[in-house]
């Protein structure tokens, strides 16, 4: 479980995240969305303990983010930005193995060895992992870091926009992916989407958020719904029933 | 699906036949400088005392300053995330350059350890404000960086050359400023053995450098100290760079084509990698030494001139896959 509580922070003159307060239950895909500016990536990035805060507390699974150890913290969550390009050449499982660093500080057992394996076959990776990043294509190395995370073993997982540069096909199946880490790995995924739709079908809770604030928290059933999404993203928006369930169309 | 054994297993295979035959080559290379020079030690009655006196202290110090600076380029290369930086791109040897001539100005007579020191102090400084620079900016594009660094470096140059102008040390600095195996003799390259344990600290905390590699927020994510990592790594470099500098003097580029040159044939896992840098290091410092001592043969070239050279083909050959890769 993740707890906001008062959460505040003055971003740049312009943008202020906040007074948050939100309570993100254990298990499940919780989807972040909202129109662009609205603080998504930055309050994913407080509770993932890479931008401190200026007031209030936020807590995963009962520790404070801002007082807790950054090393105990690694083995509770784990964040992935949006923007990972280095220079340095790894390939997929040294980079999956980095993920075993809260754990084994780079000496990995065979239990490492073990689940960095299982995480590579999570994503189907199995083939690649002798490939260097920079050999892989756009979704193979999104799948890559997400194999990481996966790796580093932590109840809670927050992805920023994965799907960000992934076409269609890539986007449904890093969804297929997450939804199985939440299912049958037990997490609790947290992530920041940009297509409403993607977000409707899923994730099992969504978290609009406007101006730096959280505007509406509900199951899709509930948020996908004309007024709310049109108030939401100012833009007219039309929830209609597809083959699988709630389409918004908003052009 | 399950994967069988894992394909790449970093650890346990240090070892390996490959690197034997590279220890083999440079062992081999490092036998040529041991009977590489003027002095017939074979003929001359005084020959075994001139091997010990100069031939074989030359040799060491060929093989720690030039397994410590393609060491400290390599860790500099991953703490800014940038290919291309090395203690003589970012300006850390102009600024124990100035530190060795602040030392020299203010006691002529200082001790070795003291000149060393003072050396260690101002090249870590620069480090850090190059660092401070760079994270303030949050330049990444890749080019900017080194011609930042180089920039810093050559203000700093230009300051200790106007002070040594100012007090009629520029002999002194020009001297300096090639650096050169020559006047390694017995007494006079001990303290290089300080690069030694700099060279086991790294090996010692190769994977956090690794991660700091990945940025820093890869690096927080995985309970990583990223700001000690930076400083830890910083006051290596600047420890390497400072003794090698204050010893033999700038040796140009190492550090650049070094890490660059393992990095394309073997990625990037430091730890497997360090013993590769260090051997190519030693021996691109060694040929460059042997082709100086013998190409003006009874006279000597500085190595940093060799070093120069080579490292300016292979910094443009870099560039240009660079851009072809995109």
């Amino acid at each position: 479980m993740i707890t906001l509580t008062e959460v505040h922070k003055k971003y740049s003159s312009e943008v202020t995240i906040g007074p948050v307060t939100l309570e993100i239950p254990t298990g499940g895909i919780t989807a972040l969305v909202g129109p662009n500016g609205a603080g998504k990536s930055t309050m994913l990035t407080m509770v993932g303990r890479l931008l401190g805060i200026d007031s209030g507390t936020i807590e995963v699974a009962g520790y404070d983010v801002t007082s807790t150890a950054s090393k105990d913290l690694a083995k509770i969550v784990s964040i992935l930005r949006q923007e990972n390009h280095f220079v340095t050449r790894l390939t997929v499982r040294q980079l999956v193995a980095f993920g075993r660093f809260p754990h084994s500080k780079g000496r990995l057992t065979t239990t490492d060895e073990e689940i960095i394996s299982r995480s590579i076959d999570f994503l189907d990776l199995a083939e690649l992992e002798g490939r260097y990043l920079d050999q892989l294509s756009g979704g193979q190395r999104q799948r890559a870091y997400v194999a990481m995370v996966l790796a580093q073993d932590t109840e809670t997982v927050l992805l920023d926009e994965p799907l960000n540069n992934l076409d269609m096909k890539h986007s449904v199946l890093m969804m297929q992916h997450l939804k199985r880490a939440a299912q049958e790995l037990n997490r609790t995924i947290v992530i920041v989407l940009h297509d409403i739709n993607f977000a409707g079908h899923y994730s099992d809770y969504i978290c609009a958020m406007k101006h730096g604030k959280v505007v509406q928290f509900g199951t899709p059933e509930r948020i996908m719904n004309d007024e709310i999404l049109s108030e939401v993203f100012e833009t007219p928006v039309q929830v209609i029933d597809g083959p699988n369930g709630p389409l918004a169309v908003y052009y | 699906m399950t994967t069988t054994t894992p394909a790449v297993k970093p650890k346990g295979r240090l070892l390996e036949p490959k690197l034997l035959l590279g220890i083999l080559g440079v062992l081999v290379l490092l036998g040529f400088s041991l009977f590489t020079g003027v002095y017939d030690i074979f003929g001359t009655d005084d020959g075994t005392a001139m091997f010990a006196i100069t031939r074989i202290p030359r040799t060491i110090a060929l093989v720690l300053a030039g397994a410590a600076m393609a060491m400290s380029g390599l860790v500099m290369q991953l703490l800014t995330q940038n290919r291309f930086v090395e203690p003589t791109t970012t300006g850390t040897t102009e600024w124990a350059g100035l530190g060795l001539l602040t030392v020299l100005i203010i006691n002529p007579e200082a001790s070795l350890l003291a000149k060393m020191t003072v050396a260690i102090i101002f090249a870590f400084i620069g480090t850090m404000v190059f660092f401070l620079f760079l994270q303030r900016v949050s330049l990444k594009a890749s080019l900017t960086v080194p011609i930042v660094g180089i920039m810093l470096g050559a203000v700093v140059g230009a300051f200790s050359s106007f002070i040594a102008l100012q007090t009629d040390m520029l002999q002194s600095l020009g001297i300096w400023f090639a650096g050169s195996f020559t006047s390694v003799i017995r007494g006079q390259y001990e303290v290089l053995w300080i690069v030694a344990i700099v060279a086991i600290a790294i090996f010692i905390v190769a994977d956090r450098f690794t991660v700091a590699g990945l940025g820093e927020e890869i690096a927080t994510n995985v309970g990583l100290n990223y700001r000690q990592v930076m400083l830890l790594g910083t006051g290596l470099i600047a420890i390497a760079t400072g003794v090698v500098t204050v010893v033999i003097g700038n040796l140009p580029f190492l550090g650049l084509i070094v890490p660059n040159i393992v990095s394309m044939f073997r990625g990037d896992d430091l730890r497997s990698n360090l013993p590769w840098v260090c051997l190519l290091g030693i021996a691109i410092t060694t040929v460059c030494d042997l082709i100086g001592r013998t190409i003006i043969m009874p006279f000597e070239v500085p190595v940093s001139l060799i070093l120069g050279v080579l490292g300016a083909v292979v910094f443009i050959t870099l560039l240009l896959r660079q851009r072809k890769l995109g």
